[in-house]
Order: C-alpha cells, then sequence, then structure tokens
C-alpha cells in the first residue's frame, strides 16, 4: 500500500488537482503524509525484529519465464521507507511556500506525488523487473521535474542530458538483469540470492552479472565517469534537488546494489570495481564542489563525493555503514537544500557571489544551513560524523588503505568547501540587490524538521547504541566493526577542523577573485570539470546529433534510395526500348520494368490507365512459370 | 448457424459492406457518409470485442495442430475455388486474436476522426469506401488460415492505400503512392511464388496452412523458399534495407492512412513470418534467423540515427516505425517463447503508441499547417497545452518507458536475444543485444530533443498572434481509447501475454 497511495494522488492531482484546496498539493501532501505514517509503523516493526515480508503474485508469463508483481520488506526497505516518506513529506510542505508564485503548481505536484510512488515501488520491489519499472519511472519524473521551467532551453537541455545519461547507465543495468535472471532461473531479488549463495552459478558470471548491474548505479547514483548530469540537474526547482537529487532517487543505485550485495560479495572484482568507482567519484566530486560559484551546484557534487562514500564502503564490504550513510546524509543533504532553497527566494539568484551577509535577514536559513554543514563536515555528535566515520573506520580496519586515505583527504575537502560555502553565503557583506527577508514557517517549518533529524539521526546507528540501525541492515556473516576507535575518530575530526580553518582563513574576506585561482591550470582543471563534459558533448553527442546522424540519412536518401530509384530508371530504359522487352522478360526483372514503369512522367495516370494490369497480367504468368521452375528444384 | 461461426465473418466483410453501402449514397449526403464509416467499423468492433470474450486463450491454437481444424476458434473451412484446392478457411489464435482487435479498433478510430477532419480534396464518399476496403483486407490477412485467401487480403489492401496516398496525400504524393505500391507489389510477387512453391511441392498439393506444417519440406527446398517468403514479408515490414518506401508514404499519406499504416499493415509483415514462413519451414528459419536479426539490429540504430537528423515531425516518426520493427523483428529472430511472445506485444503496441503518434502528428499539422519542426518552433505546451501534453505522453511511451507499452515488447525482444533460441550463435545474438541497447539510448535522444524542440521553449512570434485551438471533442473520442490502451498495456502486460503465450508455446515446439 505504501506506494500506491502516492501513485493514486498523482492520478488524482493530475484529473482535479486545480479545484482542491492549494490547487492540488493537498491531495499531495495527504498521501504522502499516509505514507508516511506506514512506513513508521512498518519501521518500528522491523526495529523490533520483525520477519521479513515478501508477498508476490504472477504479473505475466513469458513461456517458462516468470514476472512476479510483488513486495519484500526488510529492514533495509523499512529504512528507506522513512526516509523517502519524510524527506518527501517535508518537501511538499516546503514546496507550498516555495513554488507558490511559479508556474505549473499543480502539475508539480502530480509530479512529486508520482515520483514519491515511482521510488517506492523500486524500494519495495521484490523482482528484479519490478525494481527496473520504478526505475525507470523515477529517471522520467527526475526529467519531468529537472525540466520543470522549461521555457529556458538551459533547462530542458538539462533533463535531457540527465535522462540520456542515466539511461546509459541503465542499458547496461537491464543486461545485468537479464544476465543474473536467466542464470538463476528467475527474476524473483531473493531467487537470485539463492542461487548465488548455492553456488549454482558460475563466478565469471556473476562478475559479469555484478559489474553490469553497477553500471546502474554509476548512472543513477552519478558515479564517475556518468555523474556528469547532477550538477546540471539543479535547473530543476530547489526541493526537487532536495528530494530528488540529493536524498532518494540518487540513493537508489546504492540501494539496488545493497539489495543484490549477495550478487556483489560472490565476486571480488566486481567489488574492487564497486571501491574503486566510489573512491575516485567522492575525491573528484569533492575538488569541484570547492570552485563552484553557484550554491546548489557546490552541494550537488557534495552530493556526488558523498554518494561516493557509499559506494566504496559498499565496495569494502561495509554494508551497514554505507546505508548508515545513507540514511543520515539524507536527512542534512535534504536540509541543505531547503535551506539553499529559502536563500535563493530570498535573493532571487544562485550565486554565492551575490549573497554575503545573510545571517542577519534569515536567522532560521542560516543556523539550520549551519548545523546541516557541520553534520556533513562530520562535526561530532551530528548526523554526518557517526555515519562517515564508521565508514573510515571500517575501510580502516578491513585493510582498505587507499580507500581510507581517500576517505580522509575528502573529509578535509569537504570541511572546506562548506565552510567557504557558509562564509560566502552568510558572512561578510551582502552584495546582492534588494533586501533578503526570511522564508514562511510553512518553509523554515521544515528546515527545523530537518535540522533537528541532522543533529540526532547519527545516535540511531551510532557504535554506543545497542540495536538501533544495525538490527535494520546488518546482514549475517558481516565482519562489522562495532567499537567505537578514538584515534581514528579524533583524526577525522581533527582534519575536518583543518579543512574548517584553512576554509575561514581563505574566505573570511570577500574577495571577487576565487583566493583558489592561484592555484592556476588546476583551478582551470577543476573549472571545466575535468573537460569531461566536453569530451562527452564534443566528442560524442553532438557527432552523433549532426554529422553521423546526416550521414546516415544521407546514406538512407541518396545510396539506399537511390538504389531503387536507380534500378527503377535503368530497368525502364531498359524496357522503353522496345515493348516486347516488357512482354518477354520472366523472372524478375519483370518487376523492375514495372517500378521502372512508375517513374515515368504522369505516374498517377499511368497507372489508373489499365496498365497496371498488363502488368499484373505479366507478373502473373512470371509467377507461374517461376513457380513450376521451382518446385522442380 | 451459430455465432460463432459468423463472428469472423462479419468482423472481416462488414466494412466491405458498408463500403458498398456507402458507394450507393448520393455524393452529397457528407454527414451520411461518414456516419456510415463509424457504423461499419463499431459493428465488427463489436463483434470483435465478442469475439475477445468468446476466446480461449488456453485452446492449442493453430502451431503444430495439422489436420485438427478445432485447434482454431470461431473457424470455418469452405470450399472455394476447387480447382486449386482453396478454400475459405478463417479462424483465430493466439497470435492472431490481438492483431484482429488492434485492426478493429484503429479502423473504428480512424473512422470518428474522419468525422471531423477530411483531407483535401475532400470527397467523403470515395474516402470512407476506400477506408472500409482498407479494412476489411487487412481484417482478413489476420484471420486466413489458407495461403490463397491470405494473398488475395495481403493485396486487397494494396489498392484502397495507393488511392489513399495517391489521391488526399500531401505534394509529394504520386512518388509516394506508386512507390508504395510497386515496392510492395515487388515484394508480394515473391511470397505468391514461394505459396505455389509450396503448393505444388506439398502431397497432397494444398494451401492450408495448417496442413502445410506437416508436409515436412527437405531443407534446400524451404532455403529458397523462405528467400521468397521473406522479400514479401521484409519488404512490408518494412525491415533495413528494404524500408525506404516507408517514410515517403508515411509522409505523404493522409493522417488516418498513416496511423493505417504504421498501425496495422507493417504488422501484416511481422505477422507473416510468424504465422507462415517460421512454422512451415522452420528449418529454413533456423537459418535465416541470424541474418533477419541482423538486418533488425541495425534497423533499430539506422533509424534511430536518421530519426536525429529529421526536420519533418511525421517523417521522424516513420522513420522511429523502422527502427520499432526492428525490435519486432529481433524479438522474431530468437526463435524462442520469450521473443515471439515480445514481438506480438512489440506490434500491438508499436500499433497504438505510433498510431498516437501519426494522429498527433495530424492535428499538429491542421493547427499550424507545417510539419517542420522548426518552424513549429517550440512552445506547444503553451499554445495548446493538452495536445502538447499527449504528445510528451505519447512520445515517452514510444522511447520506451516502463509503466507504458512501449516497454515490455522492447526489454523482452532484448531478453531474449540474450538467450536465444538452442542452435543460434550465442555471441552473435549478445552482440545484437548490445546494439539493441544503444538503440534504446538512440531512441530517447531523439524523441527528448523532438519534445524540446517542440513543445518546451517559448511561443516563436509567428505564432503568438494565430488563434490555435487545443484538442477538441472528435479528437479526445478518437484518441482516448488508444490513451487508455498505452497505459493499460503497460501495467498489465498480461493483457496480449495472456492471450499469445500459448500459442507461441506451441510454434516454438515446431521449431
Amino acid at each position: 500500500m505504501i506506494p500506491v497511495i502516492p501513485l493514486a494522488s498523482f492520478v488524482l492531482i493530475i484529473f482535479f488537482g486545480r479545484r482542491t484546496p492549494l490547487r492540488g498539493a493537498s491531495i499531495g501532501i495527504l498521501a504522502v503524509g499516509a505514507s508516511f505514517l506506514m512506513s513508521l509503523l512498518v519501521f518500528f516493526e522491523f526495529l523490533g525484529e520483525a520477519d521479513v515480508v515478501e508477498r508476490s503474485v504472477t504479473w505475466f508469463r513469458l513461456g517458462s519465464f516468470e514476472v512476479e508483481l510483488g513486495m519484500h520488506i526488510d529492514g533495509l526497505a523499512a529504512m528507506m521507507f522513512v526516509v523517502v516518506t519524510t524527506v518527501s513529506l517535508l518537501v511538499h510542505v516546503f514546496s507550498v511556500g516555495y513554488m507558490a508564485e511559479e508556474p505549473r503548481f499543480t502539475w508539480y505536484f502530480a509530479a512529486l506525488s508520482l515520483f514519491t510512488g515511482s521510488m517506492l515501488t523500486l524500494v519495495i520491489a521484490s523482482d528484479l523487473f519490478l525494481l527496473l519499472v520504478g526505475w525507470e519511472l523515477v529517471g522520467i519524473c527526475s526529467y519531468l521535474l529537472i525540466g520543470h521551467f522549461w521555457e529556458e532551453k538551459e533547462n530542458s537541455n538539462a533533463a535531457i542530458k540527465a535522462f540520456i545519461t542515466t539511461r546509459t547507465g541503465d542499458v547496461p543495468f537491464v543486461f545485468g538483469i537479464f544476465v543474473m535472471t536467466i542464470a538463476a532461473g528467475t527474476s524473483n531479488i531473493e531467487g537470485v540470492g539463492h542461487a548465488v549463495e548455492e553456488g549454482a552459478i558460475p563466478a565469471a558470471v556473476i562478475t559479469a552479472g555484478a559489474l553490469l548491474l553497477f553500471g546502474g548505479a554509476i548512472g543513477k547514483s552519478a558515479q564517475f565517469p556518468l555523474h556528469v548530469w547532477l550538477p546540471d540537474a539543479m535547473a530543476g526547482p530547489t526541493p526537487v534537488s532536495a528530494l530528488i537529487h540529493a536524498a532518494t532517487m540518487v540513493v537508489a543505485g546504492v540501494y539496488m546494489v545493497g539489495r543484490l550485495f549477495t550478487v556483489f560479495e560472490a565476486s571480488e572484482q566486481a567489488l574492487l570495481v564497486v571501491a574503486i568507482i566510489g573512491s575516485i567519484t567522492m575525491l573528484i566530486a569533492a575538488l569541484l564542489a570547492m570552485v563552484q560559484d553557484d550554491i546548489k551546484r557546490v552541494l550537488a557534487y557534495s552530493t556526488v563525493s558523498q554518494l561516493g562514500y557509499m559506494v566504496a564502503a559498499l565496495g569494502i564490504g561495509a554494508h551497514t555503514a554505507a546505508f548508515f550513510h545513507l540514511f543520515t546524509h539524507a536527512f542534512f543533504k535534504a536540509l541543505l537544500f531547503l535551506a539553499a532553497g529559502s536563500i535563493i527566494h530570498a535573493v532571487h539568484s544562485n550565486n554565492m557571489s551575490e549573497m554575503g551577509g545573510l545571517r542577519k535577514p534569515l536567522p532560521t536559513t542560516f543556523w539550520t544551513f549551519l548545523i546541516g554543514s557541520a553534520a556533513l563536515a562530520g562535526i561530532p555528535p551530528l548526523a554526518g560524523f557517526w555515519s562517515k566515520d564508521e565508514i573510515i573506520a571500517d575501510a580502516f580496519r578491513n585493510g582498505h588503505e587507499v580507500v581510507w586515505f581517500v576517505a580522509i583527504l575528502t573529509a578535509l575537502l569537504t570541511a572546506f568547501y562548506m565552510t567557504r560555502a557558509v562564509w560566502l553565503t552568510f558572512l561578510g557583506e551582502y552584495r546582492g540587490h534588494g533586501h533578503p527577508h526570511e522564508s514562511p514557517a510553512v518553509m523554515t517549518g521544515p528546515l527545523v524538521i530537518l535540522a533537528g533529524l541532522s543533529a540526532v539521526a547519527g545516535f540511531f546507528g551510532a557504535p554506543f547504541i545497542e540495536g538501533g540501525f544495525r538490527t535494520l541492515v546488518e546482514r549475517g556473516g558481516e565482519a562489522h566493526v562495532v567499537e567505537f576507535d578514538f584515534a581514528l575518530a579524533a583524526l577525522s575530526v581533527g582534519l575536518a577542523v583543518v579543512g574548517i580553518l584553512l576554509g575561514t582563513a581563505l574566505y573570511r574576506t570577500y574577495r571577487p577573485r576565487d583566493p583558489l585561482t592561484r592555484l592556476g591550470p588546476v583551478y582551470t582543471l577543476l573549472e571545466r570539470k575535468y573537460f569531461l563534459d566536453d569530451v562527452y558533448l564534443r566528442g560524442i553527442v553532438r557527432p552523433i546529433q549532426y554529422p553521423i546522424a546526416r550521414f546516415v540519412n544521407w546514406t538512407n536518401q541518396r545510396i539506399l534510395d537511390g538504389l531503387v530509384n536507380g534500378s527503377a530508371w535503368l530497368t525502364r530504359r531498359f524496357g522503353s526500348g522496345t515493348d516486347a522487352v516488357d512482354r518477354h522478360v520472366v523472372d524478375g526483372a519483370v518487376n523492375r520494368v514495372a517500378i521502372g514503369a512508375g517513374w515515368t512522367g504522369g505516374l498517377l495516370r499511368y497507372i489508373q490507365s489499365g496498365n497496371v494490369q498488363r502488368y499484373a497480367v505479366i507478373l502473373f504468368a512470371g509467377v507461374a512459370i517461376l513457380a513450376v521452375v521451382y518446385t522442380r528444384i | 448457424m451459430s455465432f460463432d461461426d459468423w463472428a469472423i465473418t462479419l468482423a472481416v466483410f462488414l466494412p466491405a459492406l458498408g463500403a458498398l453501402v456507402v458507394a450507393l449514397v448520393p455524393g452529397d449526403r457528407d454527414r451520411l457518409t461518414r456516419g456510415l464509416g463509424i457504423l461499419f467499423t463499431g459493428l465488427p468492433l463489436a463483434v470483435g470485442v465478442a469475439i475477445l470474450f468468446g476466446f480461449d486463450a488456453g485452446a492449442p491454437g493453430a502451431f503444430g495442430a495439422a489436420g485438427a481444424g478445432n485447434a482454431l476458434q470461431f473457424s470455418v473451412n469452405l470450399p472455394w475455388i476447387s480447382v486449386i484446392d482453396a478454400s475459405y478457411f478463417v479462424g483465430i489464435d493466439g497470435v492472431s486474436l490481438p492483431l484482429l482487435e488492434l485492426t478493429l479498433l484503429l479502423g473504428f478510430l480512424c473512422m470518428i476522426y474522419t468525422w471531423r477532419y477530411l483531407p483535401e480534396p475532400g470527397r467523403p464518399k470515395a474516402f470512407v469506401a476506400l477506408l472500409l476496403l482498407l479494412q476489411t483486407g487487412m481484417a482478413g490477412t489476420f484471420v486466413a488460415f489458407d495461403l490463397v485467401l491470405f494473398f488475395v487480403f495481403w493485396e486487397l489492401v494494396l489498392v484502397p492505400m495507393y488511392f489513399l496516398i495517391g489521391l488526399w496525400g500531401g505534394p509529394n504524393r504520386e512518388y509516394a503512392a506508386i512507390k508504395f505500391f510497386l515496392y510492395t507489389l515487388f515484394g508480394s510477387v515473391f511470397m505468391l511464388l514461394g505459396f505455389l512453391a509450396m503448393y505444388f511441392r506439398a502431397e497432397p498439393h494444398t494451401f492450408d496452412m495448417l496442413a502445410l506444417q506437416g508436409a515436412g519440406f527437405d531443407r534446400t527446398f524451404q532455403l529458397v523458399v523462405f528467400a521468397g517468403l521473406f522479400l514479401g514479408f521484409a519488404i512490408k515490414v518494412p525491415m533495413w534495407p528494404f524500408h525506404t518506401w516507408l517514410p515517403d508514404a508515411h509522409t505523404e499519406a493522409p493522417t488516418v492512412g498513416s496511423v493505417i499504416l504504421a498501425g496495422v499493415l507493417l504488422k501484416m509483415g511481422t505477422y507473416g513470418f510468424v504465422r507462415i514462413a517460421l512454422p512451415i519451414l522452420p528449418d529454413a528459419a533456423r537459418v535465416w534467423a541470424p541474418w533477419i536479426g541482423v538486418l533488425a539490429v541495425i534497423a533499430i540504430v539506422y533509424a534511430a540515427l536518421a530519426c536525429l537528423a529529421q526536420r519533418d515531425l511525421k517523417r521522424l516518426i516513420a522513420f522511429s516505425s523502422v527502427g520499432h520493427m526492428g525490435f519486432v523483428m529481433l524479438g522474431i529472430a530468437t526463435l524462442t517463447d520469450v521473443g515471439i511472445n515480445a514481438a506480438i506485444y512489440g506490434m500491438v503496441a508499436h500499433g497504438v503508441i505510433t498510431g498516437m503518434l501519426f494522429f498527433l502528428a495530424g492535428s499538429v499539422h491542421e493547427r499550424y499547417h507545417t510539419r517542420e519542426i522548426a518552424d513549429i518552433g517550440g512552445g506547444m505546451l503553451q499554445k495548446v497545452p493538452f495536445l502538447a501534453s499527449i504528445l510528451a505522453f505519447t512520445a515517452i511511451a514510444s522511447l520506451g518507458l516502463p509503466g507504458l507499452a512501449g516497454f515490455w515488447g522492447e526489454v523482452m525482444a532484448l531478453l531474449s536475444s540474450y538467450n536465444p533460441a538452442q542452435g543460434l550463435s550465442l555471441g552473435l545474438y549478445r552482440t545484437l543485444m548490445v546494439f539493441g541497447g544503444i538503440g534504446t539510448i538512440l531512441t530517447a535522444g531523439y524523441f527528448l530533443w523532438m519534445l524540446q524542440r517542440v513543445n518546451l521553449g517559448t511561443v516563436p512570434e509567428r505564432w503568438q498572434t494565430k488563434e490555435l485551438a487545443d484538442v477538441n471533442a472528435v479528437e479526445y473520442v478518437s484518441w482516448a481509447p488508444l490513451i487508455v490502451g498505452i497505459l493499460l498495456l503497460g501495467v498489465a502486460p498480461v493483457l496480449i501475454f495472456g492471450i499469445t503465450n500459448d500459442a507461441v508455446a506451441a510454434l516454438t515446439g515446431l521449431l
């Protein structure tokens, strides 16, 4: 039921939205609220060690192959329910204020509902194909919402880029589903897991399957080298960025890997690739976050980087830590985005160079943003500290030095870029236009709630708590470190403090020219996003879009069609010499003559004046003779 | 005589009767003529619905049931031309039913659309009569189980379509009409040749498709005959590189002509493969299948690339048809349960979606009087929001979004290509799968780009002052079933698979 309610709400809003209170928003809020309450119920049931629920009916059968429509609820799914519905509910409420003046208000809420329902479908699915349905549906919602302000071409470009880039990852993902489905003989996720555990599938097939599946995560969870869509996706309304492009949809890849972790665990090579991709992503994205002027882009790259943490954690087998980080990150990143939305609402600009000094006019936004930043930077006792520390500790103790090193280095960079953002936005002097005002309560309310969650969510999985988060997602036999290592924690906090101090030192006084430009070519490299976008656009997209497509069209018109028209022309010349030729040609050339005849002038008249009958006679005479020849073969 | 004996005959020939009635109506009775058109496609549709409810999906179907006339449902088998043993043998099984229903539905919706839109130069009497005649030919093709009967229906389709394009088409209609006519005639000659060869080779001589399944032709003979049938069917589908008649025919045809052409006519080719070529010539099918698969995937990628270069909305949709039919052929080429089921699903889905797209292209043209993407220039969502929303919905369905009809046919075709029938090269088919997958990315690309250029952005200056009406009642009525169908098939693919599954299982049993 949990996903069904928002899906029904989508339909209701589409058809009746305009006539209801708040122009459709009320239906969406009610529906997501109902889902939220049910999620909480399920969640607490699983905290009390409830049994996994799996129910399904046959969706359809194809020969011997069966696809089921079913749900599978375990602790992991219950946790995701809470994350999705909590953030979705708060974003719905926030949007009532944020989108009040914007076009297509009702449609916006319909799309939010559709997204929420699709995301929950993805989470609850017991079958790989149903998961794929949810997976693609959230993708199209993302497309629709990124392009919400489609009057500007830039925004619709970003929407297309997001869809095509993630679909590039989806194709291997679909192939991965094929590989595992065919190998296991079922598309049921549990069934696939069992087949892997029983050793029924050869190792090479598992590795291939896992890597292909991971392709989907690379696209959806914005991992290197397909991360390029996420920063552009910031073209969408900011609450959408909070919900879809920070807290929920982008973690679908992480969730999928976690759901199919049995498959990944069975292949060391696959896990290694996952760890490498995650590490690369967390570092390169954190570096990019340092040079952005658009506050949403800072947060976007930060999201990419934090997703890198989760993926890398999965890669080193730290399943619980990865999901703990997913859990805390959802709250503080949604908070940061909504706070950024509140700022943008006030100053009508995304650029930090036009902000500054907003602490006074926007006190609630300031304090909540500060809490979110500190949580992201890993300052104890806020949420991000506990989850990030757990990943770092797991990496260290399980002997993954490289991942560990990248992770603490990224922690330093994270603290740095968030400090930079806070200074540029809230402190110093205001550099923008007009007089910004604090947002209405409908917007600050969700901020305060999320700030509260960002502060305390970490305790839920903190090492000294018995049970808690671990009961939800821990897997049997996982080598999971429970004890708290003081030295490691001190080191990562210390690095975070260094990052904060560095950031403060550089951005304490505002300079129109960013101090980092002194890095010279390195800065250029970062500013140009490692030239990846250029390579993709100029190296792949544009060539296909223009020269290659035009060439193909040319071959169609000139070569393939040319052959048709040419042979017609030739045989017409051949046939027009003498009428007798027409009558006596009794093989396939007859037809060519017929075609050729068609291309003479006054074609329609030619056909209508009875000649077609003559040709038909010839044709069928030829057919009869050929038929006799044929049967003698 | 019960309803069961008459059902198919009614569904097939009521439109022809309608054509006759329309011919007797005085030429100035425009409304009456169009009303008769709706009536004589509505009645067969009602019969079709009755057939649907009377159909037993669990029955064995036509494959592998040589001689057992009861395998078909609603079947009638009467002597027709006794000199050549041709008979009036019609019936239905799980493979033909979805296509028959699609034909009946699209024909009816086209007539409703015609109630409001009659292309230049008017002449409702001829237009409606030809559409009705066309309807009989198409419906008959999907229920004929005698090769001669099949051929007659098959060719019956050509003539009305030729006139529809040639008389009511766009500026380049004469070229397009003749190209369509002669190109498909060229193919069907070879098809007929194959039919005749099978007739003479079989002992006793017969045109009965069911009997021929048990004829046990030798391999060499099969290979040669398959080649003949291949030309006939492949041109109709159309498969790459025989597709060049299609963009011209589609672009020039009047709106309902395009809808029928894409929605039903192309399926006659793919249906021919499934109904005739595969079960009667299984040895040849195994040899030919990889080649068909390769051509199918070339079509997918080639058409997607060509779509990117199109400037005309209708021509773009026409090329997209070539790509989608590529997925259908890929499914057939795997010779598996999954693949052939996916193919039939894909045929219906393509009929519903692309039929809808052509309706939309037509209605855009009615308003803007141009189909050039650059001339429309964007902003349709502002100017005509409902029309544009439906266009977006349908385009997204066409690019294969799950939950909508376009998805299952393609993804299952790719799945079957990962795991083709025994004896087919795994390496080759998996390579085909990869290229098919790349095709889906390109497909998403050209559709989203089209939407961006047509729907999004602001209204160009030249359209700002013009009054353009949004979707009207007639359009809503003729489109609603398709929109609902797109959604319903996507959510409940069992609607098709449930019908086709057992019949296809019997077919693959022959391969």
